[in-house]
């Protein structure tokens, strides 16, 4: 988008480098540019808001089952997410007005912790959906939980070493790059190549946050499982975990739902995680899972049965929308990720000025827009009561 | 009357000529020069028509007979997807807002390119790849959900949906970001006293199209995201097994699809306000009423979805309210149509090949739009809905419409893009035979619809077959005509006269630059002037062509002053 009128071409306006020659002046190209980021946002509101009229949509209809499944989800990663989303913005912020004052310094900073907190917030989330992925709670057709909210599986998810192939890669090329730079003494490559690999570095910081926070809930759930003892596990189903999720559930409810959790819990043992991905391809709905479960005592008072509540139909359709809404959510993080890379390189040529910051400007109104749409995805998929 | 030629645009030396002034595949596949990526647009979306139009003609000609003539039922339902889905999704939706619209948009601003070039480009290339998705599910295995990709059928199928609805969601970002650049474009280029209400019509034509591609193709990008989320993923949320409801595909994919129905026919009207009054000479009827129509269109647009659905299981109180606000909308299009009429009323009406198109236009719409109205009512659309009156309906509106408004600006503005004049004789007999071989293709359809012809069989009863075979042999005069008018812009291109800077005598700023114009369009910002004032145009009979007389204006020196003799 912002790229278009960004670098323009240098034809007849010699002493505006930055001006493109169909502008007359620079406050056209900068309305022209501004107006089409809005225009831009505007799309990019519609696109969410076929998602968000299917969430309402479904919710209204099934509002018991959203309830339900809404308590899986990390209410705590998510706030912390949310506060890195709202730190990105302020420094995003900061960054415009860097550009607007020349300074340069100041812009390559603001951008760099803008990455950081971008790339923190995936961290987080990696830890979050490969969470979900080991407790199978997938799309609607994939759907195989049979775990209640607050269930742990031991260890780290194989997922996240997958998830974590990227970043590991970027730290290491960053890494040797900022490291060329350095001997060089190429001082403005090591100006890009010192925020990347901090970028590259954020995405593990908010992986151990993630851990750290899953793991001290599971302390306060699962009582005597200590963190390392989570961590030590090769995540192979075992009885440690079982025990893990009789006694998470226990806590909350009284001895009748604990049999329910016991049961479901050996459901799970019977397949060891590195099946899951093999399940999730070969039986769309299993609904034949649910057959020991059935005649339990309710789960939650006051909350739907888990017969009727813990199925492909229910949960699943929230978790489809869920995978959805914050996938997409993620994509843009990625996206702006990209295009705050080519502001930083722009940055430290010195691109940016009091005359000049459009660029900078209209990324930022797009990075607030995602920052946005977090807004609104956090209380409507975490915060459901 | 002192007078003098605005010679300051007319002077521009050829080697200028956008079409010449760089040369190499390169200089066109890289060009940020709307006018050279609006040709490029004419010549992809013109391809793509020729593919549909083929298919087209393959349909009628299975259907001449009640039982098989050489396609097979799952054969048939290939290629009247892919009829549909290549008309739609690469023709008409980007045939007069990105081949016309980028050619046109800023020369009638008096600007030197739209707001964002590199971004018409791009757009330009989103378009091409969303075309090769959509020949690759062609020669895959064939699609054959329809071109609206309903569900359950679309999640179900073994069809190639995922590279099909991809092409979709490609093709919607080139639209997008094509209504982008044309909303930036008009409101922040426009040039020094053109104000809104000064804007030729065309130009408020595209602004509403423009608004509906940037509100309406985001969801249309979701919708077919989420199908294909739904088919690789099984997210259910379109699959009834796990809660979801395929109606919600209905109404995401219509919220779409029904404003994207406003981007095919508004260019088209915005193209025959422009010929109407250019070729009668007279100032347009009812200017206001007719910009603030378009506006109107578009709004109505977004709300009448419903009446797609009529029998898709709505509640009775929706139906009603849909159908009472599709109504609404016969009231702006009616407007438009009146004050063309207007228009000619006392005007002298040249019988110009562009005219000939334009007339037609009238009739054919009207028909299309009045047809609407059976559609439209609770009562008469459940014995019709998807019927063959459906089908000639839109095909009324589609081609008759559109199609016609289209090939009516082509001829419009093709002196102005190529330099060349076409052969009159010929352009008007393509347009007779197209007119006739139109209304003998899908007069029968209405016949046909309303005596129960259901519509998308490849197989029917014998009583059908007589209007079938007259829908047939329509079908073919209509492929005919086609082909002679591409005959004659081909032989334009080869033998064609020099164009006049003005052959019609228009009085919107594109004519006020060369034939073909330069890279620049214009050396300096031209003065602006009512649209459609034609009163200062005079004809001259050494060029054939009109020239502007600009009343001599004090204020504004028309020639360097002479050089102070010391």
């Amino acid at each position: 988008m912002s790229h278009d009128d960004a670098h323009g071409g240098h034809g007849d306006h010699d002493h505006l480098p930055f001006l493109a020659h169909h502008f007359d002046d620079p406050e056209q190209q900068f309305d022209s540019g501004k107006l089409g980021m809005w225009l831009f946002l505007v799309t990019e509101v519609l696109f969410f808001s076929g998602m968000f009229c299917a969430y309402a949509l479904y919710r209204s209809l099934h509002p018991e089952v959203w309830t339900f499944a809404s308590q899986f989800l990390n209410a705590t990663l998510g706030a912390f997410n949310t506060g890195v989303l709202l730190f990105s913005s302020l420094s995003m912020a900061w960054g415009v007005r860097c550009a607007q004052l020349r300074q340069r310094t100041g812009l390559v900073i603001s951008l760099a912790i803008t990455l950081g907190c971008a790339s923190m917030f995936l961290g987080v989330k990696a830890i979050e959906y490969t969470h979900k992925w080991e407790l199978g709670l997938l799309p609607a057709g994939a759907y195989e939980s049979q775990f209640l909210p607050g269930a742990h599986h031991a260890g780290l998810s194989s997922w996240l070493y997958v998830l974590s192939a990227v970043p590991a890669l970027c730290v290491i090329g960053f890494g040797i790059w900022y490291g060329l730079a350095m001997v060089k003494k190429d001082k403005q490559t090591s100006e890009i190549a010192g925020p990347l690999l901090v970028t590259a570095l954020c995405y593990f910081l908010g992986v151990f946050i993630g851990v750290a926070f899953e793991s001290a809930e599971a302390g306060e759930h699962g009582g005597d499982h200590s963190v390392a003892a989570h961590a030590t596990d090769d995540h192979s189903g075992d009885a440690h975990e079982d025990d893990g999720h009789t006694t998470d559930g226990g806590d909350d409810h009284d001895a009748a739902t604990d049999e329910g959790h016991s049961d479901s819990g050996d459901h799970s043992s019977d397949e060891p995680d590195g099946e899951h991905s093999e399940d999730q391809a070969s039986h769309g709905a299993p609904p034949g899972k649910l057959v020991s479960t059935e005649g339990d005592g309710p789960v939650v008072p006051g909350a739907p049965r888990e017969a009727e509540i813990d199925q492909a139909g229910g949960a699943g359709l929230f978790f489809s929308i869920y995978y959805c809404m914050t996938g997409v959510h993620a994509i843009h993080i990625l996206g702006g990720m990209v295009v705050l890379t080519w502001l930083l390189v722009r940055a430290t040529k010195d691109h940016f000025n009091e005359e000049y910051f459009g660029p900078v400007d209209y990324v930022g109104l797009y990075w607030h827009l995602v920052d946005l749409i977090w807004i609104y995805l956090f209380p409507l998929l975490y915060l459901i009561t | 009357m002192s007078a003098t030629a605005t010679s300051a645009n007319y002077s521009q030396p050829d080697s200028d000529n956008f079409l010449i002034n760089s040369k190499g595949f390169l200089s066109w596949a890289l060009t940020l020069d709307h006018k050279r990526i609006g040709l490029m647009y004419l010549i992809g979306v013109m391809s793509a028509f020729f593919v549909a139009g083929i298919l087209a003609l393959v349909i009628r000609a299975e259907l001449m007979t009640p039982g098989k003539m050489f396609l097979t039922n799952q054969q048939y339902n290939q290629v009247f997807t892919l009829h549909g889905a290549i008309m739609v999704f690469l023709f008409i939706i980007p045939s007069v807002p990105a081949a016309l619209g980028n050619f046109l948009v800023p020369i009638m601003l008096g600007a030197k390119d739209v707001a964002f070039p590199r971004l018409n480009l791009g757009s330009f290339y989103l378009w091409v790849t969303g075309a090769i998705f959509f020949l690759s599910a062609m020669l895959w295995t064939g699609l054959d959900t329809g071109w609206t990709f309903y569900t359950p059928y679309s999640t179900t199928t073994s069809g190639p949906v995922v590279a099909a609805t991809m092409g979709v969601f490609i093709l919607g970002f080139s639209s997008i970001f094509t209504g982008l650049n044309f909303i930036v474009t008009i409101n922040t280029m426009r040039p020094p006293g053109m104000s809104w209400f000064k804007m030729p019509l065309f130009l408020w034509a595209t602004y509403a199209t423009s608004i509906i591609q940037v509100l309406a193709t985001p969801v249309l990008g979701i919708t077919v995201l989420l199908l294909a989320a739904e088919r690789v993923l099984k997210i259910g949320i379109f699959d009834p097994q796990f809660n979801g409801d395929p109606v919600t595909y209905q109404h995401f994919f219509w919220f779409y699809s029904h404003p994207a129905v406003y981007i095919m026919i508004l260019p088209g009207m915005g193209i025959i306000s422009e010929l109407m009054s250019v070729h009668s000479h007279k100032s347009i009827f009812g200017y206001r009423f007719i910009a603030y129509s378009s506006i109107a269109i578009a709004l109505f647009g977004f709300l009448v979805w419903g009446h797609h659905m009529f029998t898709s299981g709505m509640a009775n109180v929706t139906t009603i309210i849909f159908s009472a606000l599709t109504f609404t909308v016969s009231i702006p299009s009616a407007i438009k149509v009146f004050n063309w009429l207007a228009t000619m009323y006392k005007g002298t009406v040249q019988l110009n090949t562009p005219m000939c198109y334009s007339l037609s236009f009238i009739f054919l719409f009207t028909i299309g739009g009045l047809t609407g109205l059976w559609l439209g009512a609770l009562s008469t659309d459940r014995p019709l809905h998807d019927t063959y009156f459906v089908v000639a309906h839109f095909h009324y509106v589609m081609v008759g419409g559109t199609l016609v408004g289209f090939l009516g600006g082509v001829f419009h503005w093709w002196p102005k893009m190529t330099g060349k004049m076409f052969s009159e004789f010929w352009g008007k007999i393509s347009c007779l035979l197209i007119f006739i071989g139109f209304n003998a293709t899908f007069l029968p359809q209405f016949v046909l619809g309303s005596r129960g012809m259901p519509r998308r069989y490849a197989r029917y009863v014998e009583e059908f077959q007589e209007l079938h075979q007259w829908s047939t042999y329509g079908a073919f005069l209509l492929g005919f005509g086609l082909f002679v008018a591409l005959g004659v812009v081909i032989h334009s291109l080869m033998r064609g006269r020099k164009a006049p800077p003005n052959p019609w005598g228009g009085a919107t700023l594109e004519w006020q630059c060369t034939s073909p114009p330069p890279y620049y369009n214009f050396l300096n910002p031209p003065a602006v002037n009512d649209p459609y004032d034609y009163l200062p145009l005079e004809y001259r009979d050494e060029e054939r062509g009109w020239e502007y007389v600009r009343p001599e204006a004090p204020s504004v020196p028309t020639s360097e002053p002479e050089p102070a003799k010391s």
